[in-house]
């Protein structure tokens, strides 16, 4: 018998630790999540420590999405028209933690006040134990105003505030900073974007164990191998002793995959593209799983069919780790 | 992998004895590395030194070439570990596998065959069937093998079983002419079959059990011993975590330790009891090093999904796809709905198409020819100023399918407003946003506005 020395490539460096939700304090998770903490690729446990498995988080949206596919619809039904209801089913198909995009305050969208919006988030904390990621509405007035009142009315609660972005992560960033948040700083496909974020950050002393990083998400199809090859020299930098690039990774999969017209068409499609039902899950879990490959810390789905077949997926990745 | 001049002058006798007709091993060995003189020439060479040398000529990693005709697909030949390093050149055969006793087999192979989906301008189509031996002798398994050759003619196959009279049998009928790759060689009964893809010319994938590299590169000293050249390795399976480390290993020790008995494509084979199941280890495979990925279920979504996401993997980072330079109408346009333009990188088109499509705002998107990039790269190359702009609007007939004569350019570059009015006599030029993600406020809040 031949023996085979195997190469394993040992890494001087580590991704930070980070951890989501709090039940000291102020805060009143039953349940945090911590990711981050990797000394080897993804999922090559005989080189070096995977301390966490990939957390996944669901998107809920604070107001019934008019505009969503109508698989994602069937498979929420009526609690889509509720954010505490489908938080708590969130969880109950899987999720670790819950995403909430806060659209109700975009202007286009019926532009309510912050004060009205912090109550949601009141109503979702109280319905889930799991940490919560808040997003805005994904406008930069109304994004500083809102996460902002968001992280003062929440404080202690150790959420994860986006987007942090390079226009406005002053104001974020001191808002993650007065109320024990974290931030999700995203920057457009680019590694030494990401890092002049991340230098920017932690310049206003945040510490970068608060910092999760979206590299932003490319769906399968519309510029996956971007994100995909950006994830991998983002994840090789940090092993190699880069502090810059040494954040878990947060990727925004259902949003990108369900926006597609692969997710949304039920009709008038060529036929070699099958039957939307297993379209839309597909281009979900393809694009995760690409990038749990390359190095994906948190996903944020949509389907609930998706969060199964990746907890499975999982499951057989982590597998005495 | 070429070795470098101090590298080769390890392995010489470092006698200085000038035969070689250079002054010193040195010089002989940098010249040797310039593949300028022949290792011959040297007179007290050691085998060692022959061998190392000659490995370091041939790939790290063979190309096989499985099918022939027009079907065939070569696979291999790979020099990275990460695509963005350089490229990934022989993108992975998808293969259906049916059982040779199943009744719709012949069905089976049509669909396979048959399956073709447009994506960016190219045709991506599966590779080949794989037509497992599901009991009965051999004559049976040829026959069906025959049965799926005849049903899809010029389609790529492979041909399993653990019996090599089968394989024989299924070669003989005539399924040798379109070169299978036969599946597979095992420390059973690699004799037997090495013999019978030798004797068909075919290229044989070895099989050892979840991720034992090391009965992988015993079995691949036998069945090259034995005569067979192409190889294929297929390292068994042992779940996603096992499957990623040992394609990993094998890559690694193919590239960077030169390990000539593993220096072969990888077959994976993903089929699992699900779709879903089956579709997150195929899409790893894809991603991770895999020359053949072999699944069980025809499910034309997943199918899509995996062919989309191949040639993704294996775009030349540095050839970004480009879109065909042209009017695009996104949703149903009339007469009054607004005009954009930007440039033809594929990640822009898909950006600015993808926002404007989730506007819900039918919209005419031009797309100038920049050489595939980006809106800031190609303007500051000169490829997307406001001459390029003003000929992409004249050349693309806009004019007479609107109602209006407004064009909306990218925020990024505002700074061309002035000399496209000048290009562009009785046109309004709009500055849109810098980035796409705004665009649908824009077109519905300002552009109507």
């Amino acid at each position: 018998m031949t023996a085979v020395k195997i190469p394993v490539e040992k890494w001087p460096g580590a991704v930070r630790e980070v951890t989501l939700g709090s039940s000291y304090g102020a805060g009143t998770r039953t349940s945090t999540v911590t990711v981050g903490g990797e000394t080897a690729l993804p999922f090559l446990g005989f080189e070096g420590a995977l301390p966490h498995r990939p957390a996944l988080a669901v998107e809920v949206v604070d107001m019934e999405p008019g505009d969503w596919s109508p698989e994602l619809v069937a498979a929420w039904g009526k609690d889509l028209s509720d954010p505490a209801r489908w938080a708590a089913r969130a969880v109950e198909e899987g999720a670790d933690l819950i995403a909430l995009k806060l659209r109700s305050c975009h202007p286009d969208f019926g532009d309510r006040s912050a004060t009205d919006v912090c109550r949601t988030v009141d109503r979702v904390l109280a319905a889930v134990g799991v940490p919560l990621i808040v997003y805005g509405p994904g406008t930069a007035d109304k994004d500083n105003e809102v996460l902002v009142a968001v992280a003062e009315a929440t404080k202690g609660e150790q959420l994860a505030l986006g987007l942090c972005e390079e226009k406005n992560y002053r104001t974020i960033v001191a808002a993650a900073l007065g109320n024990g948040h974290l931030v999700i700083a995203q920057t457009p496909i680019d590694v030494n974007l990401a890092k002049q974020l991340n230098i920017l950050i932690s310049d206003m002393r945040l510490p970068l164990e608060r910092v999760l990083m979206d590299p932003t998400t490319g769906a399968l199809g519309y510029g996956l191998e971007y994100t995909y090859s950006v994830m991998e020299r983002l994840r090789l930098a940090a092993l190699m002793g880069d502090a810059m690039t040494q954040l878990p990774m947060i990727c925004t999969v259902g949003e990108e995959a369900w926006r597609q017209k692969e997710g949304r068409a039920a009709a008038d499609v060529p036929e070699a593209w099958g039957e939307l039902a297993e379209r839309g899950v597909s281009w979900e879990v393809t694009t995760a799983m690409t990038l749990l490959d390359a190095g994906a810390d948190i996903l944020v789905l949509r389907h609930p069919s998706s969060v199964s077949a990746l907890r499975e997926a999982l499951d057989d990745l982590t597998k005495g780790a | 992998m070429a070795l470098t001049g101090l590298e080769i002058f390890k392995l010489l006798p470092k006698t200085n004895c000038k035969e070689c007709g250079f002054p010193t091993c040195l010089a002989f060995a940098m010249k040797l590395s310039q593949k300028a003189t022949e290792l011959d020439k040297c007179p007290s060479v050691s085998d060692e030194a022959k061998t190392a040398l000659d490995a370091a000529a041939t790939p790290p990693i063979k190309l096989v070439a499985i099918g022939s005709g027009e079907r065939a697909f070569e696979i291999g030949n790979e020099v990275v570990l990460y695509r963005h390093e350089k490229t990934f050149y022989h993108q992975p055969g998808l293969v259906v596998r049916v059982k040779s006793d199943d009744p719709q087999l012949a069905e089976v192979a049509g669909r396979v065959a048959g399956y073709e989906v447009e994506r960016v301008g190219m045709t991506l189509r599966l590779d080949g069937l794989a037509v497992e031996h599901a009991g009965g002798d051999a004559a049976t398994y040829a026959a069906a093998v025959a049965a799926a050759g005849a049903a899809a003619p010029g389609l790529p196959l492979v041909l399993i079983s653990g019996d090599a009279a089968a394989i024989d049998a299924a070669l003989s009928g005539g399924a040798a002419a379109d070169r299978p790759l036969v599946h597979a060689a095992t420390a059973a009964n690699w004799q037997a079959m090495a013999d019978v893809a030798k004797k068909h010319g075919c290229p044989l994938a070895i099989r050892a059990e979840a991720g034992d590299l090391a009965g992988l590169v015993d079995l691949s000293e036998n069945v090259r011993g034995a005569g067979v050249e192409d190889l294929v390795l297929d390292p068994g399976t042992a779940g996603l975590a096992g499957d990623l480390a040992a394609f990993t290993q094998l890559r690694r020790l193919a590239l960077k330790k030169g390990a000539r008995a593993l220096g072969y494509p990888i077959v994976a084979v993903a089929g699992g009891a699900t779709w879903q199941a089956e579709l997150a280890r195929a899409t790893q495979a894809v991603a991770k090093y895999a020359g053949v990925v072999i699944i069980d279920h025809l499910e034309p979504a997943a199918v899509y999904a995996l062919l989309t996401l191949r040639q993704n993997i294996y775009t030349d980072p540095q050839k970004p796809i480009q879109m065909e330079p042209k009017l695009y109408e996104i949703g149903s346009v009339g007469a009054d709905s607004p005009v954009l333009i930007t440039t033809n990188f594929s990640l822009t088109y898909f950006s600015v198409a993808g926002e404007v499509e989730g506007a819900g705002v039918p919209a005419w998107l031009l797309v100038a020819d920049s050489d595939g990039q980006s809106v800031l790269t190609a303007w500051a190359a000169g490829k997307f100023d406001a001459e390029k702009i003003a000929k992409t609007v004249k050349d693309s007939g806009i004019e007479s399918r609107i109602s209006h004569k407004k064009l909306v350019i990218p925020g990024h570059v505002a700074g061309l407003s002035g000399e496209v009015e000048e290009e562009l006599p009785g046109w309004q030029i709009m500055v849109g946003p810098r980035d796409a993600v705004d665009i649908p406020n824009y077109v519905k809040n300002v552009w109507g506005a």
